[in-house]
This record gives structure tokens, sequence and C-alpha cells, in this order.
């Protein structure tokens, strides 16, 4: 990979950073969501890093106490006021270096907190704008900028042995299924998390074998082949719309009807919710998660299902996904096709605790300790359902949960719905067999 | 002109103008800012999401199953001091008699000695509120001055009507021009404070929830 450096900032320019990316996303909402907090402090009870420590940094609100703090001094009604007589200090480049753990190390941006506030406020949407001041500042940890710098300049995140196009072509060979590749004029585009490519090469070939059983005209493109967008998470936003970029150019170029975003729920949140502003027009495609898109097959009795032999199972609800993406039905769908025995987590759906490794937090080295904490409320509610398997439909949480497992030696791997799905397809040789690859 | 006089003509006159003007910048300041248009496509029509926003205006007065057991105490401490404030401004009649003279209807109240109890246990609520305030970590560490004068001004009110209704320890005409002054405070203060969520509150749950609707997602 090339040497990339997060910039080396003075106080004076950190600060300035900070404000200008700030001042870029203070839009009336934002003021008016600045505004309405009544510092009740609720949201610090939805969040899971403040229910694993008890430690009030963790309140979801406070970790955006600069910007709300820079809001009031600089551009609130009361502005002058609060100048004139000091009840707001202006932002130091201290409290930013200070405020990076919390709004990096300890927030997954999963939104648990925008639904427990009683004045109604997204706080998880103050926290990704103030993700991109302190990307401006110059306060993006290491590791994410490193891989937004290198996936906007390459298109992977990465460096790779072998390119990824290469890879998906040789687990198509592998795992004996077509994996389509650069077709220029499909129904459908394909796109797949790295996490996928370099941990979970059988979900791969679980998305190329289910796209073959249902005969959709689809294809993967070599110039935009990663689902995820390291921008989004770093706080980059330019960087988050070069790398959406390339996925919109390449899905127009092969003249797509649908692009298609594998398990991995950021990646849906950034294309399906986010691209579309930052390209500056609608879309000219749909955008689906493949959970939601097998549902829909599955609903047209396209997709058909035999029974899973998995036994009892409990499900990992992917923040993204289903909390601020909206796909509510179609995982449970599935899972009832298949005649999986569902234990349902205690909080469940939408109201599901994040994995802990959302929002670029698994990549952090120095937020690693912090994780565990909170991956243990995770693991205590999966272990009380007395489920046999953990399944779940984005690759973060399963590489996450995989994580945990090596680390706290838990007794349960996390298995993947589309996996599942490519397992029981009815009327394939795999469902019949029961072969797994 | 005596105290009652000027509390109830030109100091109220005064604050109810600082008031209106002072609402109203607040809400222009951040409504004359830009609004961003999404251009990503809704899942849900407008109709339903405009719904959705509705549902969350009312359904955010009560907790979500998931968060009761760790929310459910402070947030009952919080609506009733607010209920019982709304039963003591609304429903007792020498006020009603006051706000029909400024609206020109009036409705039917409560006893005098319903609101007392009221007024006290709204007042026991307060105190409840500031200790808590004080001892949870997390409140301590957001509440800045805003907090403290807003709850401050507002138990005066309450304090002072108290006083005036009990007649206790200074003429009632004295009692009353306190009392009322001490209204005129808190109108002043109103829009310069965190007061204001009184006018923020629905539309904020409205707007954040039809958002949310619109991606069909969780609110």
């Amino acid at each position: 990979m090339n040497d990339v450096l997060v910039p080396a900032l003075t106080p004076a320019a950190r600060v300035a950073g900070a404000m200008k990316g700030f001042a870029q996303e203070i839009g009336a909402l934002s003021a008016f969501r600045m505004e309405s907090c009544i510092h009740c402090g609720i949201c610090a009870e939805a969040c899971h890093y403040y229910i694993a420590t008890e430690d009030p940094q963790y309140t979801p609100i406070w970790k955006i106490e600069p910007f709300k703090q820079a809001y009031k001094r600089e551009a609130s009604a009361l502005a002058p006021l609060y100048r004139l007589f000091g009840f707001k200090r202006e932002v130091t480049a201290d409290q930013l270096t200070q405020w990076q753990h919390l709004l990096f190390d300890s927030c997954n941006m999963c939104g648990r907190c925008s639904l427990i506030c009683p004045m109604g406020i997204d706080v998880a949407e103050l926290i990704e704008q103030s993700r991109h001041a302190m990307f401006e500042a110059g306060l993006a940890p290491k590791e994410l900028y490193d891989k937004a710098a290198h996936q906007q300049l390459t298109g992977q995140p990465e460096a790779s042995a072998e390119p990824y196009r290469d890879q998906l072509l040789a687990i198509g060979l592998k795992f004996d299924v077509p994996v389509p590749m650069d077709q220029p004029d499909v129904d459908i585009m394909l796109c797949v998390p790295r996490t996928d490519i370099e941990h979970y090469p059988t979900a791969v070939a679980a998305l190329a074998r289910v796209m073959q059983y249902l005969r959709c005209s689809c294809t993967f493109r070599s110039d935009g082949l990663v689902a995820e967008n390291y921008g989004y998470y770093a706080g980059g936003k330019d960087w988050q719309r070069d790398i959406s970029l390339r996925l919109i150019d390449q899905a127009i170029e092969c003249h797509a009807k649908i692009l298609l975003i594998p398990e991995c729920g950021h990646a849906y949140t950034a294309l399906r919710w986010e691209a579309a502003d930052l390209y500056g027009r609608a879309l000219p495609f749909k955008v689906l998660s493949v959970t939601e898109f097998l549902g829909e097959e599955l609903k047209a009795g396209r997709l058909k299902l035999g029974p899973s032999t998995l036994g009892t199972a409990t499900f990992q609800d992917p923040c993204e996904l289903r909390r601020k993406g909206g796909v509510n039905e179609a995982p449970r769908a599935l899972m009832k096709a298949m005649k999986v025995d569902l234990r349902e987590l205690e909080n469940h759906g939408g109201f599901s605790f994040c994995c802990g490794g959302g929002g670029g937090v698994l990549d952090i080295e120095q937020a690693k300790p912090l994780r565990y904490r909170t991956v243990e409320v995770k693991l205590r509610e999966i272990d009380a359902t007395g489920a046999q398997t953990l399944m779940t439909s984005c690759s973060d949480c399963r590489r996450t949960f995989d994580d945990a497992q090596a680390h706290f030696s838990w007794d349960k791997r996390p298995q993947s719905l589309l996996e599942l799905v490519a397992d029981n397809l009815l009327g394939s040789n795999r469902s019949d067999s029961g072969a797994t690859p | 002109m005596d105290l009652l006089s000027f509390s109830r003509g030109l100091g109220l006159k005064v604050a109810i103008a600082i008031f209106c003007m002072g609402v109203a910048w607040r809400i222009l300041a951040f409504v004359l800012l830009k609004i961003r248009r999404d251009f990503n496509k809704p899942r849900e029509s407008i109709l339903k999401y405009s719904i959705g926003g509705l549902i969350t205006t009312m359904a955010r007065s009560w907790p979500h199953r998931e968060f009761i057991g760790r929310t459910g105490p402070g947030e009952a401490l919080g609506y009733s001091y607010h209920l019982g404030l709304f039963a003591v401004v609304l429903l007792f009649t020498p006020h009603i008699l006051f706000l029909g003279s400024l609206f020109g209807f009036t409705w039917p109240g409560l006893p005098s000695s319903v609101i007392t109890i009221i007024s006290v246990l709204t007042l026991t609520l307060f105190l409840a509120v500031l200790f808590r305030r004080v001892t949870n970590p997390v409140m301590r560490m957001l509440s800045n001055f805003d907090d403290y004068f807003s709850w401050f001004v507002t138990m005066l009110v309450l304090v002072t009507g108290l006083a005036a209704t009990a007649h206790v320890g200074a003429p009632y005409e004295t009692l009353l021009a306190i009392h009322i002054l001490s209204v005129d405070l808190l109108l002043i203060w109103f829009p310069f404070g965190k007061l204001m969520h009184a006018f923020y509150i629905m539309p904020s749950r409205a707007i954040n929830g039809a958002l949310l609707a619109r991606k069909g997602a969780t609110s």
C-alpha cells in the first residue's frame, strides 16, 4: 500500500479546518437539531458504549459538544450574546483532539440514540456531520484515513497481492460458479465487500450462485468492485463522493437498472441514502441490498427455498440496513421460508444493539479494548437466546463477531444469511445435497 | 405607578414583546439557513412518511419498550412536572380569566384546593428534577447556566404563585405583583434559553420522524 499520512496540521489549522467542515454541514435541519437539545441525557441510555461503561463521556449528544458549542457561538440566533458574555468558548485544537476518541473510537453511528430522544433529534446524523469536520481538521483516525485515501485513488482500500478482479474470478473457479465480469449491458450490477474477498469468499460464491439460480442478467465491473466506502467512515465527504462515483459510473456504463449492494451495512447507507446527494441528482438506477432483493424475489415466487438444517438461530439486524436503512421484512421472510427456528434477541429489529464494529470502529486499533467491552453487551444477549447459531446479513458484523469469538473464545461463529439462502435454493443440486462450499 | 400596575401593565407588555420578538428571531435564524434537497429516492410515498412524522410526534411521548426499563423513572418525572405545570397554568380559574381577557374565551377550571395540591406536587417534582440534574453524572456533565436558570425562573413562578394563593409573607397585592413579575421574567428569559423547546418539540419530532419514515427506517 502507498504510504498515506493523515495531514499534520497546526492547532490553528485544525480548528479552522473543523470549523470550515462543520460550517459546510450546517443547514436549517442540523441547526434545528442542535437547538432542540434539552440536555436530558436520555440518549446515553440507548448507547452500548455508555451501557457497557457507565462513563458519561459516551453520551451520544456529548460526542458533538465542540460542534454544538461552535454553532451556538458562531452561527446561532444568540451568537453575539454567547460571545459577549463568554457563555460559549472558542473550540480549541486540544478539545478537538480529545473528541477524536468520542467521535470515532466510541461511536458506531448505529443510530440507536436517535430512537430514544424525546425531542426526536437524529443524533447519529449530527455525529456523521461532526466526523466530516474532524476529517477537515486532520483528525480522522489513521486507519480510516489511509484506507479512504487509498480507495479514493485506486478503488481498493488496501493494496492486494492479486487485483480484486482476479481474486473474484479465482473464487468462481474454486467454488465452481460463474462470476460474470465486465459485461457491457446488464440488468444488475454487482459489487462486493473487500471483507468478503479477503475473509469470506464463500459469501462471494453464494452471491454468484444465487444470481445464477435466479438467471439474472448481471455483472461485476473491474473498475467498480468494492462496496465499502471508507470515505464515509473517515468523514471525508469528497472522498466518499469519489468512491461512490466509481460505482455509479460503472452502473451507468453497463446500463444497470439495479445496483445490488452485498451484505454490507454501511455500503448500503452510502449508496442508497447518501450517494445521490453527493452525485447532485437522482441516480438513474435503483439501489437494493441483496437481502431486500432476495426478499422481493421470494415474494415474486422466483426464489424458492427449501428447509435449512440450521437448528435454532438468532439474527443480528445490521443497524445500517434495518434501523437506519428500512430493510425491515426481508431477512425474517427469508428465514421463515427456510423454516429457521428463530430465537429473537431481547433487543431486535430496529432496536438491536450494534455489533460494535460498525462506523469503521472495527478497523481502529486503539478502539479495540473499548470495542470488546461493548461487544460483550451483544454477546450476552445472543447467549441468552439459547440459539445454536448467530446469523447476520452484514460482513462487518460477521467480522466483528468472528473477532469477538477469537478474543473471548466464544462458542459461536456468525453465519451469513446470503450463504444460507444459497445453500437452500430449492431445485438446485446444492439444496438437494445439502453441500457447503 | 405601583408595583402591581407595573408588573401587569408596562412590565408585562415589555415582557410579551421581548418574548414574541425573541421567539420569532430564534426560529427565523435557523429557518433562514439553507435546506438541502434530498435526491435519494424515498422508500415511502410522501403521504406515508408524513404520517410517519405525525406518529413520531405522539409516539415519542412514551418510551419504546426496549428503553423503558432504563428511562422510565426519569421520563415519568419529566412528563409529570410538565403536566403539573400545564394544569396550574391552564386550569386555575384566575389564570383562565386572565388568559380569557387576552384570547376572548374561557374554559372551566379546577377548584383552588385541587390546584394548590397540584402546585405542591409539581413543586416537589421540580426539586426532584433539580436533584436528579445535579446527581446524575450524565445530566450534570451536559448541564450549563441555561439549564439551571431556566429551572430557576420556572420554579420562581410556581413558588410566587403558591405564596400569592396562600397569602403568605406579604400583603396579597405585593405577592401578586411579585408573582406577575416572575412571569414577566420567565417571558423575557424564554427566547434566550431552553424553554424554547416548548416551540421546538412537536416540529422536531415530526420532521425527524418523517425523515426516518421516508427511508422506512425505525423511528
